[in-house]
Parts: structure tokens; C-alpha cells; sequence
């Protein structure tokens, strides 16, 4: 660690005002500020919050709460292709494991470099300090893609969220909607087939550098959710859906894997549990509701509702996309309004409309842009509630 | 007085630029959003709409001593409806695939706020030779919009131009994908904030 900062210290000159690195100052401002706590304080002027833990070491603690779900699902990736290939029973763990890694690998690199290359630019531009909202962002964009997603729609789809979901509104902690989302929604609506398409999508079927299976181009895999949106049943039991070896999106289909994260985030106090639980409870009870009312058709509304509550992105979404702090309800009642109607819209999504198998992502979105006045509505009742209260 | 003096020039040209109704003003953006999918309907729209505000802005401006000050609005639309309903009817006798695409947004010029303001704003009060420019000048600045757009929406959302296709097979096969939002509306307004993002950038004084 000291050598680090000794390096760090060293190469400071370059970067100042006259120095021959100037042009990069933000480059290394961002690295510095991101490997050290700043040793500079609030100014004197305005009124701060103080902190032990900046908005860096946040997002540095997400990130590793991400960690169980992203390994995972490098691991479930080559789990699929050995089981689409048949190879199931000669496959080892870690041969498993390697071909995910260089699977996902390539969407992590493309994530981080068109991202935070927008990120550097447009900080360098407005001459302002590196936001560090994209960390988050660049790790779970990767997650909530299929495997199969082609990498230079992933740029663009990173770009397009990037500029006009976050630097368009001023940057990190001004955005009105979650930025991976964002990039998930313009894929879903722009390239169609390549998210969820004809099922193809959700098994890598080539072998990466010698190693996994090739698996026939026409070999499909539906989703949970894609086989009940075709009107089949399930095909998959409940505890492989909670373990995670079912097709689905890289990093939403371990339950565990996600609720690992989930306990990090709680534990530090990073995440607001009041979110996490209101989207279960909501979208449980929206589940029941549906399940008891419902015409035996409709095979989405009749599985058991806590069934819903483990499949497609309804975890994934819960935990690290709802509570998001920038994007989401910010009063602590209105955090409770906020969750409940995400798990009440994704389950309504899901069963109601059988264009879209999944409809976690629609509902945080949908939601995201309410949470304002999910906001004001409780701040200008608690004010009206205080102004009867005082005594003039 | 001069057919093209320097106060009618700017009549004709300031539209086309600084004063742009779609992208200064922001008025007309709906059949901005809805017509622009595909080139040819863009420019269409964009055709009918300079006849419509050119013609209706000189009949206005020719009756507009005589119209009583408090019917004025109820006069100006009977007027648009007029022209807009014969525009309509020359559409789909001459072009009537063009005039199916369009549907009803050529009815809807009607309520183009573009039309009303310049009625409003200009016609009612100035002569009949400036107003037939002006009005010009504001169709052809929001066809040039409508126009912009229409050719990234059907160049990215479809491969082509003008129904021709643009983008070789040769790219498809490749992995290249047509963008399917491209063709829905939510991007069309995606698209005219880039072109004011633009134009602000270009011209410092907005």
C-alpha cells in the first residue's frame, strides 16, 4: 500500500496545472481518489454532511457484494454450455468455471472501457472530478445480460445509457433512472432477438480458447419465465431455480449467490432493507392476488407465488437495482410505497401481458421515475402534519 | 417597396435557422415524433405543411382588417381546414400509399401549433407578400427537421432510404442488427434533442 501511494505521489507533478500529463488530470484524480481516501475536507462554506466512508468506498463495497452473483454466474455459463453439449459428466468444476470467466470477461471489458471512457471524457471536458457512479453500473451490466448478447450492441446500448440517462441529467447522483437499466431497456427495445428472441440467446454455444462444448446453433434454451410466457409449464424444480442452474441472464439466476450480496449490503447499511423487503412483500401479495382470481389459462399466474419471487431478475432487481440510492425513493415511508409497487408492477407485467416473460426491469424503471414524487408527497405531509402541530 | 427587402428576407430565412420552430421553438413536435419513421412520409409531411402555413398565412393576411377580433380564431380555422382538407384529397388521389402512412397526422395539421403561432403571431398582423414568405420559411424549417430525423430513424431503423436499402447484405451477415427502437416514437424525440444539442452548440447566442 505504501509503495502504492509513494507511486502515486510521484507521478503527481505530471498531472498538475503545467504539467506534460495535464490533459489527463482527471484520469489520475479518478485513480487516486478511487485506491485512497482523500485527505481533503469539506470547505467551510454550505452546510455538509460528514462521513467516515465517501461515495467511492460505497460503491467499492457494492461491487464486492456483487461478487457471489457475477462468480456464479461465470460458473453457471460453462454449467449450461457442458449441458447443452451433453458433456455434462466430463466437465470439471474449474474447466466450467474458466469458460464462463472468458465468456463474460469480453462484456465486463467492453462495459467498463465504453463507460467509464465517456465518464473520463465528459469529467476532463466539464473540467470537473470523475464521478464514480459508473463503477456499479459497468459490473452489473455485464449481469443482466443474456451470454449470447454481441459485444458491439452492448457499446452502443452503454453509450446511449451512459450519455443520455446520467450525463445529460449532470452526472452521477443526478440521474433520474438506473443507468444499467437503461442499457438493458435500449437492448430489449432495440435488438429484440439478441435478448430474448427464439430462445437461442441464453446458452453460449461455441468453445472459448479450447475450452467448453460447441452445441448445435439450433439448440434453444427457453428461461423459466420464456417457457411460461410460451404456455408450457416449468421444466425446471424449484431448488435448482434457488441454487441457480437454469438458463437466464449472467449474473440474476443464483438466489444464494444473490442474497450473499444482499446480507453485505444490509449488514453495512448500504442498502435500505424498508426497499428490499417492500418489493417481496409486494410482489407476493401481488402474486397471491393473481394466483386466486385468475383464469387457469394464464400459467404465469398460477405458480406458487413465493415461485415468482426466485425467478427471472425478481432477486437480482430487488436487491441491487430498487435500492439504488441515487434513483430511488428517498423518505423512509415513501421507500416502503416505493418497493411495494415495484414487486406489484413486475408481477402485473409478467402475468398480464404475455409480450414480456420478465418484468422486473419495466417496473424499476417505471417506478424510478415516480420515486420524486413519491418523495415530495411524503415531505409535503410531514410538513402540513408539523405546521398543525405548532402553536402560534 | 422591394419584393425581397431585408425585413422579408429575414421573414424567409430566420425560420430556417435562429428562429426554427421546431428546434428554437419547440412547437409541432408530436407529428415530428409520429411521421418520421421512414423518409418519404417525413418529407411529405414536411411538403404539405409549407403549402398549408404559406397559403393560409396570405389568405389570412389578406382578409385581416375584416375579421372581427373576437371570432379571429374560430376564421383562422376555418381556413386551415380548408386547405388542409384539400391537401389531403390531393394526397390520396397522386400519393396514396404515402397518404395511408401518414393516416390521420395529415388531418391533424390542423392542430399544429406551427400554423396557429405564425397565424397569430405574424399573418394578423402584417401584409400579405411577407406573410406568404414567412409562412415558407417556417414549413421549410420544420420540414428540414422532420427531414434530419426521418433519415436517421429509417437509415438506423431499417437499413434504408426512401424504401431503397442502404446498408449491404454483406453487413447483416456479419452480425450488424437494424435498431428496432429507431423506429418507435420514444426515439424520434431522442433524436430532435440531438439536433437541438447541436444546433445550440453551433449557435452560440440560443
Amino acid at each position: 500500500m505504501n509503495a502504492l501511494r509513494k507511486y502515486f505521489d510521484k507521478i503527481k507533478p505530471n498531472f498538475e496545472e503545467g504539467g506534460k500529463l495535464h490533459a489527463f488530470r482527471s484520469l489520475y484524480d479518478g485513480f487516486d481518489t478511487f485506491a485512497f481516501v482523500p485527505n481533503t475536507t469539506a470547505g467551510r462554506i454550505g452546510t455538509h454532511i460528514h462521513d467516515a466512508i465517501d461515495s467511492k468506498r460505497i460503491m467499492s463495497l457494492v461491487v464486492i457484494a456483487l461478487m457471489p452473483a457475477l462468480l456464479f454466474g461465470m460458473y453457471n455459463v460453462g454449467y449450461q454450455n457442458a449441458l447443452a453439449a451433453g458433456q455434462l459428466e466430463n466437465a470439471t468444476f474449474w474447466g466450467m468455471f474458466f469458460y464462463g470467466f472468458l465468456a463474460v470477461l469480453p462484456k465486463l471489458i467492453v462495459s467498463y472501457v465504453v463507460g467509464l471512457g465517456i465518464e473520463f471524457t465528459v469529467a476532463q471536458w466539464k473540467g470537473e472530478e470523475i464521478h464514480e457512479g459508473f463503477l456499479v453500473s459497468g459490473i452489473i451490466i455485464p449481469m443482466i445480460v443474456p451470454v449470447n448478447t454481441p459485444l458491439w450492441i452492448l457499446a452502443i446500448a452503454v453509450a446511449f445509457a451512459v450519455i443520455f440517462a446520467k450525463e445529460i441529467f449532470g452526472g452521477t447522483g443526478m440521474n433520474i433512472f438506473n443507468v444499467a437499466l437503461i442499457t438493458r431497456a435500449f437492448l430489449f427495445f432495440s435488438y429484440p432477438t439478441s435478448m430474448t428472441g427464439d430462445d437461442t440467446v441464453w446458452i453460449s454455444q461455441d468453445t472459448i480458447l479450447g475450452l467448453g462444448y460447441a452445441v448445435p446453433d439450433t439448440f434453444t434454451a427457453a428461461t423459466p419465465l420464456g417457457e411460461l410466457a410460451a404456455g408450457a409449464g416449468v421444466s425446471s424444480c424449484i431448488c435448482s431455480q434457488i441454487y441457480g442452474f437454469i438458463p437466464g441472464s449472467i449474473g440474476e439466476t443464483s438466489v444464494i449467490a444473490i442474497a450473499l450480496g444482499a446480507l453485505l449490503l444490509l449488514f453495512t447499511g448500504v442498502a435500505s432493507w424498508k426497499t428490499m423487503l417492500s418489493v417481496f412483500v409486494g410482489g407476493a401479495l401481488t402474486a397471491m392476488l393473481f394466483d386466486s382470481t385468475l383464469a387457469p389459462e394464464n400459467l404465469a399466474a398460477h405458480i406458487p407465488w413465493y415461485q415468482h419471487l426466485v425467478l427471472g431478475g425478481f432477486c437480482f432487481g430487488a436487491v441491487f437495482m430498487a435500492t439504488d440510492p441515487v434513483t430511488s425513493a428517498r423518505t423512509e415511508g415513501g421507500k416502503w410505497i416505493y418497493g411495494f409497487l415495484i414487486g406489484f408492477v413486475a408481477i402485473t407485467v409478467r402475468v398480464l401481458n404475455p409480450g414480456y416473460p420478465e418484468g422486473m426491469m419495466l417496473a424499476i424503471l417505471l417506478m424510478n421515475a415516480f420515486a420524486p414524487l413519491i418523495d415530495y408527497c411524503f415531505v409535503s405531509r410531514n410538513i402540513s402534519r408539523r405546521a398543525k402541530r405548532a402553536k402560534i | 417597396m422591394s419584393l425581397f427587402s431585408k425585413a422579408n428576407k429575414e421573414a424567409l430565412t430566420s425560420p430556417l435557422n435562429l428562429n426554427n420552430p421546431v428546434v428554437v421553438q419547440v412547437l409541432g413536435i408530436c407529428s415530428a415524433l409520429a411521421v418520421t419513421s421512414q423518409l418519404e412520409p417525413a418529407i411529405v409531411m414536411g411538403l404539405s405543411v409549407t403549402i398549408i402555413t404559406a397559403f393560409s398565412n396570405l389568405i389570412i393576411s389578406i382578409i385581416r382588417n375584416s375579421i372581427p377580433n373576437r371570432i379571429r380564431i374560430i376564421v383562422q380555422l376555418v381556413v386551415v381546414a380548408a386547405l388542409v382538407t384539400i391537401v389531403s384529397q390531393v394526397l390520396k388521389a397522386f400519393a396514396y400509399d404515402v397518404s395511408v402512412q401518414l393516416s390521420v397526422y395529415v388531418g391533424l395539421i390542423i392542430t399544429n401549433c406551427i400554423l396557429m403561432g405564425r397565424l397569430e403571431a405574424f399573418a394578423m398582423m402584417n401584409k400579405p407578400w411577407p406573410s406568404f414568405l414567412d409562412g415558407i420559411g417556417n414549413g421549410v424549417g420544420y420540414a428540414l427537421i422532420l427531414i434530419i430525423v426521418g433519415f436517421f430513424r429509417e437509415l438506423l431503423g431499417s437499413g434504408s432510404l426512401m424504401g431503397y436499402q442502404i446498408i449491404p447484405d454483406a453487413c447483416y451477415n456479419i452480425g450488424y442488427m437494424n435498431n428496432g427502437m429507431m423506429t418507435m416514437p420514444a426515439m424520434s424525440l431522442i433524436i430532435v434533442g440531438c439536433v437541438i444539442w447541436a444546433h445550440r452548440a453551433y449557435n452560440k447566442e440560443l
